[in-house]
């Protein structure tokens, strides 16, 4: 990664330790089972758990299977049963059921359930009304945190973003503030937390609780501050198509956890390769943050060093071969194998990417950022849907369209609908419906008529009422202001400039120059600023609820921010960030519930 | 069974037993060195006041008690911990370490602080006993109703009196205290000097008393070492012995179960446990850890670092049947048995011998009552086996005492199992009476347990199982104690409802929802969720995954026919048979209509009529369609040839031209059938203009009837068009006509230098005209 050509980087924390823990405690609590037992594992579960603990470590204690949660009937013949879990109702509700079948059967079992990272009342509940209460054991496995990389960590709750801005659900809440509260606990305290949208603000509450229990320790602390931010507050970057590197393998493979899993026609053999992501594998940290447009050449540069450095053997002497097989072979041979692996990556990812469709997507999209030419984008939404091109990527438009346009038109918010409907099925209302609530496609109601009084209004008084009432009727209809906000922020740069893509000069650079992602700026201005004084407007925009809070006068030399997104980010902004990080001389650390593009449906 | 007395020590007439009831699992490091150590009698907590004495040693070491420093731990009748403090006030924990509440004991105490504080245990309740700076006692004898006396002065007291005890006499509770040899009686109106009658003369001084758990008796430990032991009204001596020991001890109680002919105490000094009796001799036991004895009923508990142990007297019963040699009968009986089991006819000769005698049913009895005092199940067991192989020949032996042990020992078991750890031996059982014992598994939350032992025992119903549950409720409802303010039900569940934000609040709010959900009728509940948004969505989630009706019901009740609607459609979803799946749709339809979302109302009635014509061609046709969206089936269709019908939706469902051309487009592409593409592209102007009938054909490799469509495409699409095909001259010749510049440099872009030479001078030559422009 970057931060090391940096003389200056200040240096990350060692997050190991976090995994250290959190192998402790899990052993611990394998070990209160004592005796051979089986194991099952939430599928989600499972790669977590292998960064965590592999299988050796827990064969020896005395796991004896392994098994995928399935909500199915088991086959299993031990007389013990361990469930690591997440507390989901379903999960628990199929435990219950297991133990009253072997009641039922008359068969003797010792049942114990981790929930992680914590336990709920609810789940309890069903233990209790499924009558099975008295016959398990329960208990919290507190693993917060999984370090993905140096400078990423993950909770690692895809449904964060589903209960918490959907259903109105809170209780992940607290996860997130005993998450922060683990961390501080770990890595000494805050000097200043800030903070955007209701969520963010709840989970500082949590926080906030928590350290009043707790005892203060002080130490050396590691990160000078820390940002949260809910997803809710920036929907727009999350809907533009990816085009850095790690953000298109994403797109186009889903990195999970760290993981990605590459097909045989990548891998140019026929079984697919699982490959980590991070820092450690030299040829992707040098692209990830790059460009893909970039990515080729340096590829290819890459590939002719490596040529080159094998070619050295030529004209040895037997002593120097010996010095070169123990000490670059095997070097080489890894980075062999890496940047055939990235290439191959790469070309599926040019000949997907550079099509025509491609093409014209980003620029649909960039039109619908600029603002420009929006009834052409109607079009190719709707030709788009008609052609049945990609479920995903049909509503992803839409959205972006509704989001930066305030809501669509009533006409073509029903037309796009019943085109989408058509043409991928009636289950999609629910999608919509989702969606509206969401706030991330929606059909201009209210909004029509108060442009229509805007203006009416707007021509009896002077300029100055006009831009006070435009504001006030915008708080009214609750809209997203994208535009407006845009406008404040520079979040497009203007237009018809050449962008060098390959000596980015600001944060754009991750959307091939067309546009800043919102978080981040704001990320960008406070931190700048120190606070939210002179951004009233833009929280104003924002629906307020910001804060920021001096937890510690004492002000160090320590960089080291922590970002939490609340309800997911994507790698464009943690490429944008990293590149804020270089240019301000400062390090961020981000955190995140779970790596998302808005995937929604039923 | 030999083994049975090899644990037996005898004193005298008697034997003593030492039976391990645990081994400890708590983590001490220094075992119990450093702490304050307290236990209640009866088997009462130990696992639970290891947490309290930790704490306070934490605390001590950190000093991070908030109040001050405790002098004194203690557990109350209905197992609570009390901490005295330094100033004098006391402080009720629970057994989970829930503070409870707290009380002073006066102004002159806290202004003098506490030297020395004893807790006890009368008919009245848990009392304290405080000696105070000033050498004066203060006494509450129930602390749950607090009446505090202050004590008489004790004449001639310099310093700390030597020791001191308090006694439960005559409905009084007194404090026994001795200064020096001197030893003096307080009660509320005067301090009597009092001698113990038949004191060995060497003593000067008396180091340590201990008083019976039933007030009874008294002992003495002198400074000469003697153990002095008498009636605690010190008319009577009972025996004295020398330990030999001068050294003080650090406890001294008394062991000595009830109708035992012989009074016994235990001293204890460091690493050395005496026990005394009538005799001369002592029994000496090791002690390898520091330990402190909690009296009982029955015997003494010896709590160390590492083992929880029982020391008694052998209870006669035991001892009659197992004593080497023994001819009792129950010792006779447990023989025959045993010979009955091994089928030797010496089973006969055993029982005839009894029988003689006539003591059957004394034999009988014996072997119950000692199964009762055995710890081991085994031993119980095989107790409980003869006893009834003795009961098949009596004919008319009262089951009653036999049966009632069964359970007892059953319901004992259970309670001793480490989960519990309630030590509990029978004799204190009885005393105890089986409601204590439920009111103390409820105190433990053990209330399965409690409920169980209830039906065990067939306890009537107000005492037994419906006490548990309420208390079970309480608890339940209490997780929220700590908002709970005795108001209305109605006004408690708002003050939780007011916080919507951090975690307590939403486990309440769940807990709270759950709890109400029970309680109130369907209605109110519903009625007052509505009102709670967090509640609401809490509520929703859990009835998404375990009640899905009720779901039905709360948009019911809210009118909410969107969310109905909605919930129909993903129903419908779960459906495998078709009519029900349009029957769920067609409750959609209405509920849409209801909510006056006609878009959504009408999408679904298209829906519904899908799903039948898609049935009906199933039907006819054999093709799978049933579930497609209208896109799919159309596709389906038109690619295995059913044109007629797929026009037919085309009409009926309104499809757009656009998406229908785009539609035959692919189709026909993809049946390669290039000569209805053509006549298709001749029908009627496309309303998608032509480049997509160039693309097509590209798409499928067939360059030679792409061209054919190039011509028709539009002017602002034609260098595509060009392009698409492969003809760069006819790109270019469009382009510089269009005087477009960016579509000139696409063009340039697809030129290679070295073969269109010609063209790319012409191309730049049109660019720069139009740039001059």
């Amino acid at each position: 990664m970057a931060h090391t050509e940096w003389r200056d980087a200040p240096e990350l924390p060692d997050f190991s330790l976090l995994k250290r823990l959190a192998r402790d405690q899990l052993i611990f609590l394998l070990e209160q089972l004592p005796g051979k037992k089986d194991l099952f594992i939430d599928a989600d579960l499972m790669s977590p758990l292998d960064r965590i603990a592999n299988v050796t470590i827990l064969k020896q204690h005395e796991v004896d299977k392994l098994y995928k949660v399935e909500l199915k009937p088991i086959v299993s013949s031990s007389d013990q049963l361990c469930f690591l879990i997440r507390p989901r109702i379903q999960t628990v509700k199929w435990i219950s059921d297991l133990v009253n079948a072997d009641k039922v059967a008359g068969r003797f079992r010792r049942y114990k359930i981790i929930f992680t990272p914590q336990k709920f009342y609810a789940c309890e509940t069903v233990l209790e009304e499924q009558g099975v209460y008295g016959d398990v054991t329960t208990d919290e496995w507190n693993f917060y945190i999984l370090p993905l990389d140096d400078d990423i960590l993950s909770l690692e709750l895809p449904e964060f973003f589903r209960d918490n801005f959907l259903e109105g659900d809170q209780r992940w809440v607290t996860t997130a503030g005993s998450a922060l509260h683990l961390l501080q606990s770990v890595y000494g305290s805050f000097s200043k937390v800030y903070g955007i949208g209701r969520c963010a603000k709840m989970v500082y509450e949590s926080w906030r609780e928590l350290m009043e229990e707790g005892e203060q320790r002080t130490r050396q602390p590691e990160f000078a501050k820390v940002f949260l931010v809910d997803r809710d507050v920036d929907f727009v970057t999350p809907l533009c198509s990816q085009v850095v590197y790690e953000g298109l393998v994403d797109d186009l493979f889903r990195i999970k956890c760290g993981t990605v899993e590459l097909g045989p026609d990548v891998t140019s053999s026929d079984k697919s390769i699982k490959v980590m992501l991070n820092s450690q594998d030299k040829v992707f940290s040098e692209i990830r943050n790059e460009h893909f447009s970039n990515v080729f050449g340096f590829l290819s540069q890459k590939a002719k060093n490596l040529q080159t450095a094998y070619d050295k053997r030529r004209g040895m002497d037997i002593q120097q071969m010996k010095a070169f097989v123990s000490d670059e072979l095997k070097g080489l041979k890894q980075e062999h194998r890496l940047l055939s692996l990235h290439i191959g990556a790469s070309e599926s990812m040019m000949k997907k990417k550079t099509k025509q469709d491609f093409q014209e997507l980003l620029k649909t999209e960039h039109s619908l950022l600029e603002g420009f030419e929006i009834r052409e984008c109607i079009t190719y939404i709707e030709e788009h849907i008609n052609r049945q091109v990609s479920m995903i990527d049909s509503l992803r438009l839409l959205c972006l369209l509704s989001i930066t346009e305030n809501g669509l038109l009533s006409k073509d918010y029903r037309s796009l609908k019943a085109q989408y409907l058509q043409s991928y099925g009636i289950k999609h209302l629910l999608t919509f419906a989702n969606l509206r609530q969401l706030g991330l496609l929606e059909e201009q109601q209210a909004g029509e008529t108060l442009t229509v009084m805007e203006s009416k209004v707007g021509k009896l008084v002077n300029d100055k009422t006009v831009g006070k009432l435009t504001d006030a009727f915008s708080s009214l209809a609750k809209k997203s202001n994208f535009r407006a906000l845009s406008k404040r922020l520079a979040l497009v740069p203007k237009s018809g400039e050449e962008y060098d893509l390959r000596v980015p000069r600001d944060m754009a650079y991750v959307f091939s120059g067309a546009y800043i992602p919102l978080s981040c700026k704001l990320i960008e201005q406070v931190l700048e600023r120190d606070g939210w004084t002179g951004l009233e407007e833009v929280t104003r925009m924002l629906n307020g609820q910001e804060f920021a809070v001096t937890a510690r006068n004492k002000t160090d030399a320590q960089r080291i921010v922590l970002v939490m997104f609340l309800g997911g980010c994507t790698f464009s902004e943690i490429s944008a960030l990293r590149f804020l990080g270089k240019e301000r001389d400062a390090y961020y650390v981000k955190q995140i519930e779970y790596m998302v593009n808005i995937k929604l449906s039923i | 069974m030999a083994f049975v007395t090899a644990n037996w020590n005898p004193l005298g007439d008697a034997f003593y037993r030492k039976i391990e009831l645990y081994e400890m699992g708590w983590n001490l490091k220094d075992g119990l060195r450093d702490c304050l150590v307290a236990a209640a009698p009866y088997g009462g907590p130990i696992g639970e006041f290891c947490f309290i004495t930790l704490l306070r040693k934490i605390v001590s070491e950190y000093s991070f008690w908030k109040s001050g420093v405790v002098k004194q731990l203690g557990w109350t009748v209905s197992d609570d911990l009390l901490c005295v403090q330094e100033d004098g006030t006391v402080l009720v924990y629970d057994l989970l370490g829930g503070f409870k509440r707290h009380f002073s004991m006066g102004n002159e105490v806290s202004q003098s602080q506490v030297l020395e504080t004893k807790i006890f245990h009368s008919p009245y309740g848990t009392g304290v006993a405080i000696l105070t700076g000033a050498l004066r006692f203060t006494l509450a004898t129930n602390i749950d109703d607090i009446k505090l006396r202050r004590l008489p002065e004790v004449p001639g007291l310099q310093g700390a009196p030597s020791c001191w005890a308090v006694l439960t006499q005559d409905r009084q509770s007194k404090v026994l205290v001795a200064n020096g040899s001197h030893l003096f009686v307080l009660d509320n109106t005067a301090c009597t000097p009092v001698t113990p009658p038949g004191l060995s003369p060497q003593a000067s001084s008396i180091v340590h008393m201990c008083v019976s758990f039933s007030y009874k008796y008294l002992a003495l430990l002198t400074d000469s070492g003697h153990v002095w032991m008498g009636t605690s009204n010190l008319k009577e001596k009972l025996s004295e012995v020398d330990t030999k020991i001068k050294a003080p001890p650090k406890q001294m109680a008394w062991c000595r179960r009830p109708k035992s002919q012989q009074p016994s105490a235990v001293v204890m000094w460091d690493g050395l446990l005496l026990v005394v009796g009538e005799c001369k001799e002592t029994i000496q036991y090791h002690l390898d850890d520091d330990s402190i004895l909690v009296p009982e009923l029955d015997g003494v508990r010896i709590i160390s670092g590492t083992h929880h142990e029982l020391l008694q007297e052998v209870p006669g019963a035991c001892e009659e049947i197992f004593k080497i040699a023994s001819m009792a009968p129950g010792a006779l009986l447990l023989e025959a048995h045993k010979e009955y089991e091994k089928e030797s006819q010496k089973a006969d000769e055993y029982l005839r011998e009894i029988k003689e005698q006539s003591l059957l049913s004394e034999a009988v009895r014996q072997c119950v009552e000692a199964a009762g005092h055995e710890h081991e199940p085994e031993t119980q067991k095989t107790l409980l086996r003869a006893a009834s192989f003795g009961k098949c020949f009596l004919s008319n032996f009262p089951p009653e005492q036999f049966v009632s042990m069964c359970r007892d020992l059953r319901v004992l078991n259970a309670v001793r199992d480490y989960t519990v750890g309630i030590p509990l031996s029978h004799t204190q059982f009885k005393q105890m009476t089986i409601q204590v014992l439920i009111d103390r598994l409820v105190y433990r939350k053990l209330y399965p347990l409690a409920i169980e032992v209830c039906r065990y025992l067939k306890t009537p119903e107000y005492q037994g199982v419906s006490r548990v549950l309420k208390y079970w409720a309480c608890y339940k409802v209490c997780v929220c104690v700590y908002l709970f303010t005795p108001l209305k039900k109605k006004n408690y569940i708002l003050i939780i409802f007011v916080q919507p934000y951090c975690m307590p609040s939403c486990m309440l709010v769940y807990t709270v929802v759950m709890y109400l959900k029970n309680e109130l009728n369907r209605g109110d509940f519903f009625m007052m969720l509505r009102n709670q948004p967090v509640a609401l969505s809490l509520y929703k989630q859990f009835c998404k995954h375990q009640e899905q009706d009720t779901l039905k019901d709360l948009f019911n009740q809210d009118d909410d026919h969107e969310e109905l609607g909605n919930f129909y459609v993903k129903a419908s979803y779960k459906e495998q048979r078709l009519e029900a799946r349009i029957a769920h749709l067609q409750s959609a339809v209405d509920e849409y209509y209801k909510a006056k979302n006609e878009f959504s109302a009408k999408t679904t009635e298209d829906e519904m009529r899908l799903l039948r014509f898609q049935r009906k061609l199933e039907e006819e046709k054999g093709e799978q369609l049933v579930g497609f969206s209208l896109h799919d089936t159309m596709t389906t269709l038109l690619s295995v040839g059913l044109h007629k019908h797929a026009e037919q939706l085309y009409k009926d469902f309104r499809v757009p031209d656009k998406r229908f051309w785009w539609l035959r487009l692919k189709a026909l592409a993809e049946k390669e059938d290039w000569e209805e593409l053509e006549k298709f592209s001749k029908s009627k102007k496309s309303p998608i203009g032509y480049l997509p009938f160039v693309e097509v054909c590209i798409k499928h490799h067939n360059k030679y009837e792409a061209r054919k469509y190039v011509s028709k495409v539009t002017l602002e699409q034609k260098v595509k068009a060009h392009l698409a095909v492969g003809d760069v001259e006819g790109a270019a010749e469009a382009a510089i006509e269009r005087r477009n510049e960016s579509e000139i440099g696409t063009v340039l872009s697809r030129c290679s230098a070295t073969t269109d030479h010609l063209l790319v001078e012409r191309l730049n030559r049109a660019k720069a005209t139009v740039a001059k422009k």
